[in-house]
């Protein structure tokens, strides 16, 4: 027999649930029955509910088993799973679960696939090909590509990624930034995360790209410190292009130079907002700026800076690769593309799911997701993180784009959806919002810094029931005023999860239904 | 520009263990004693010694030409940060919302409870600190806990019984 390849992941949410102990009863279980096999760590598939996800390499392709303990690993040799037998873990193919299968993987094509850090696998899996291109475009060439790719800034704010690097490329300056905001605080999202540790390459060469295309030959990559395995694959992988010649003074022996530095964040959720990043990219308190001038415009140490998140970085690899019009064609209205949304919180079916702008929400939650973990009825998903609406299972249908989600008083964010049972109560949720954005603000704008304070007290007496009306009336005028008089989108959009619940679960905060709709 | 960083650190007072005094510095040179590095210097100092000691803080300031009101403010504003010394065993809390539709305030109050630790306090014989986060990425699979620096997930009650008792607390 051949010598067989398994895979078993070693993503941070793997490794959270055993992957780690997995691999070595593996190579342990093997080497006592003398059978030689050849063990990859690859990253994660993003079908989170499965992992430890182990596949085996077959004939008939890769089969997946999950989620398997250490202890399980016995018994799938005797049932002979290294040529692909029955298992009551067996999923059969992995390409074929309809979780996988349903989904439109353009910026996760490879993630799961390879091993995260070998650059020959990344190559043979259509890795380069973009950068290639882009080496024999000129700046503005692949400007106008990532325009004609309709693609818009995937951190949530949603800003065409082209027009922003339109406008950086204009610049005249002696220094420009690549500035990658890989900050990913929001709760209920970790596609940043899986990205960075299951296919490193694809950031670093859509930073290469973003480089070339405006002019810039310094690139930063700004991660959390609460992401230690990513900050070391990332690590990793910005080594091996080094050595490569993928990354330094004459990229590919095209004259194009690149360098990437990697910074860790300290654990301040406000340095994902861009400008907060800077400052804290720069050493500083990571304080908002006020805007004008834009980064585009006096950006990191006051030069003309790019600031993409992750997956706008990682997808730019495919539209240099396929043309902007082929990702372009993805999507709907003026949301092109996919995106990669994130299932969390009390679902059966946790993960990742890349797809096309306009799937419902309830083909999320209910399709992909399976329901609750829980086996309780679905009451609320807030979508869009921390700062994202609270909306009611009834409104589920709602389609999910940038347009479609603002018309309907919610946002995308950073594609976030955590699913919330029956049992949660909405008023303590909105009193969270509330004290997260205490915790977090900065600190430079009032609004902000007193608003969500004065937001948790008056929600602390709504809770009970102290002069109902009088502090709703003034948790109403809060609302208004951080969302009208707050420097950036932490205490202007704190409001939207507080007057979402209070909108659609009025009941939860002492009211009559009617009262409030 | 090295003589004039020892100066400025020698007239830095009061004196500080030598040895240490000299790690500090060489942490700022690896780090070209760049203001901009400030945070990846104190991330470093942190690693060493725990914690952000006053003492640390007036020789990072003294290398890296910045007032120690500067490097004070940096400090103080990002969590990671720790002006006192944490405990042997540090326990983090995911408690934001995917969590909480999981069941992290429950988890929250057990570990108190066996910890004998208040959520943000380290306990009275130096052996545990308990700390609240917000996101550990693991939303998919949570409650998650950051334990001493490895992350788990899906975390019982009884996981975290588990964690505690092999960490010998």
């Amino acid at each position: 027999m051949s010598v067989v390849t398994v895979f078993v992941p070693k993503d941070a949410a793997a490794v959270s649930v055993g992957a780690d102990d997995v691999a070595v009863a593996l190579s342990q279980e093997s080497q006592s029955r003398g059978i030689d096999i050849n063990l990859i760590r690859n990253g994660s598939r993003g079908l989170l509910w499965l992992e430890p996800l182990v596949e085996v390499e077959t004939t008939s392709g890769r089969i997946a088993f999950g989620p398997v303990s250490a202890s399980d690993i016995s018994g799938l040799f005797d049932a002979g799973f290294l040529s692909g037998g029955n298992h009551d873990l067996s999923h059969g193919v992995t390409e074929e679960i309809p979780y996988l299968a349903n989904q439109e993987r353009l910026t996760f094509a490879r993630c799961g696939v390879i091993d995260p850090l070998d650059l020959t696998a990344y190559e043979s899996h259509g890795g380069l090909v973009g950068l290639k291109k882009a080496l024999e475009l000129e700046p503005l060439a692949i400007v106008e590509e990532v325009t004609v790719s309709g693609l818009r800034g995937r951190g949530g704010a949603g800003f065409p990624a082209g027009l922003k690097w339109e406008t950086v490329r204009k610049e005249s300056a002696d220094q420009k930034y690549i500035c990658c905001n890989a900050d990913e605080g929001d709760s209920g999202t970790f596609a940043d995360r899986l990205l960075m540790e299951g296919d490193p390459f694809t950031l670093l060469e859509g930073m290469v790209i973003a480089g070339r295309a405006v002019g810039a030959d310094t690139g930063y990559i700004y991660i959390r410190s609460e992401y230690p395995h990513a900050i070391r694959a990332l690590s990793d992988a910005v080594s091996s292009f080094e050595q490569a010649n993928l990354l330094g003074k004459n990229i590919l022996g095209s004259g194009q130079a690149f360098t990437i530095y990697i910074r860790i964040g300290a654990g301040a959720y406000i340095c994902g907002e861009e400008s907060s990043m800077l400052e804290s990219l720069e050493g500083k308190r990571g304080q908002v700026r006020a805007k004008p001038p834009i980064p585009a415009i006096s950006g990191l140490f006051g030069k003309p800076t790019v600031v993409n998140n992750v997956l706008t970085l990682a997808t730019v690899p495919y539209v240099l690769a396929n043309g902007g019009k082929t990702y372009s064609d993805y999507g709907q209205g003026r949301s092109r593309g996919t995106q990669p949304f994130q299932l969390a919180g009390d679902i059966a079916r946790g993960g990742l799911v890349e797809k096309a702008f306009g799937v419902t929400l309830r083909e999320l939650v209910e399709g992909f997701g399976g329901g609750t973990l829980s086996g309780r009825p679905v009451r609320t998903a807030q979508v869009g993180g921390p700062l994202g609406a609270y909306i009611p299972e009834a409104a589920f249908d709602v389609q999910m784009d940038y347009e479609s989600l603002a018309g309907s008083g919610a946002m995308l964010g950073h594609g976030g959806v955590v699913v919330f049972n029956e049992l949660v109560d909405m008023a303590r949720q909105a009193r969270f919002a509330m004290e997260f954005c205490e915790i977090e603000s900065c600190g430079k704008c009032t609004p902000c810094r007193i608003g969500s304070v004065r937001g948790k007290e008056t929600l602390d007496k709504i809770i009970v029931g102290e002069d109902l009306e009088k502090n709703l009336a003034v948790l109403e005028d809060l609302c208004v005023l951080m969302t009208d008089g707050s420097l950036c989108a932490m205490g202007g959009l704190t409001p939207m999860p507080v007057t979402s619940a209070l909108k659609h679960f009025p009941e939860d905060f002492g009211l009559a239904r009617q009262t409030v709709e | 520009m090295v003589s004039n960083q020892e100066e400025r650190l020698r007239e830095a007072e009061p004196a500080q263990e030598p040895d240490e005094k000299r790690a500090t510095l060489k942490i700022c040179q690896d780090h070209g004693s760049r203001p901009d590095n400030l945070i990846e210097v104190l991330h470093a100092v942190q690693a060493r010694d725990g914690y952000l000691s006053d003492d640390s803080l007036r020789d990072i300031a003294a290398c890296l030409n910045l007032t120690r009101a500067e490097v004070h403010g940096v400090a103080s504003f990002y969590h990671d940060f720790r002006r006192i010394p944490p405990g042997k065993t540090v326990v983090k809390i995911c408690l934001a919302e995917a969590c909480q539709a999981l069941g992290c305030d429950a988890l929250k109050e057990h570990a108190e409870e066996v910890l004998s630790t208040d959520m943000g306090a380290t306990s009275s014989d130096g052996e545990v600190s308990l700390e609240p986060v917000y996101c550990l990425g693991n939303c998919a699979l949570g409650p998650a806990v950051m334990f001493n620096g490895d992350l788990y997930g899906r975390v019982t009650p009884e996981k975290l019984d588990s964690l505690v008792s092999g960490a010998d607390i």
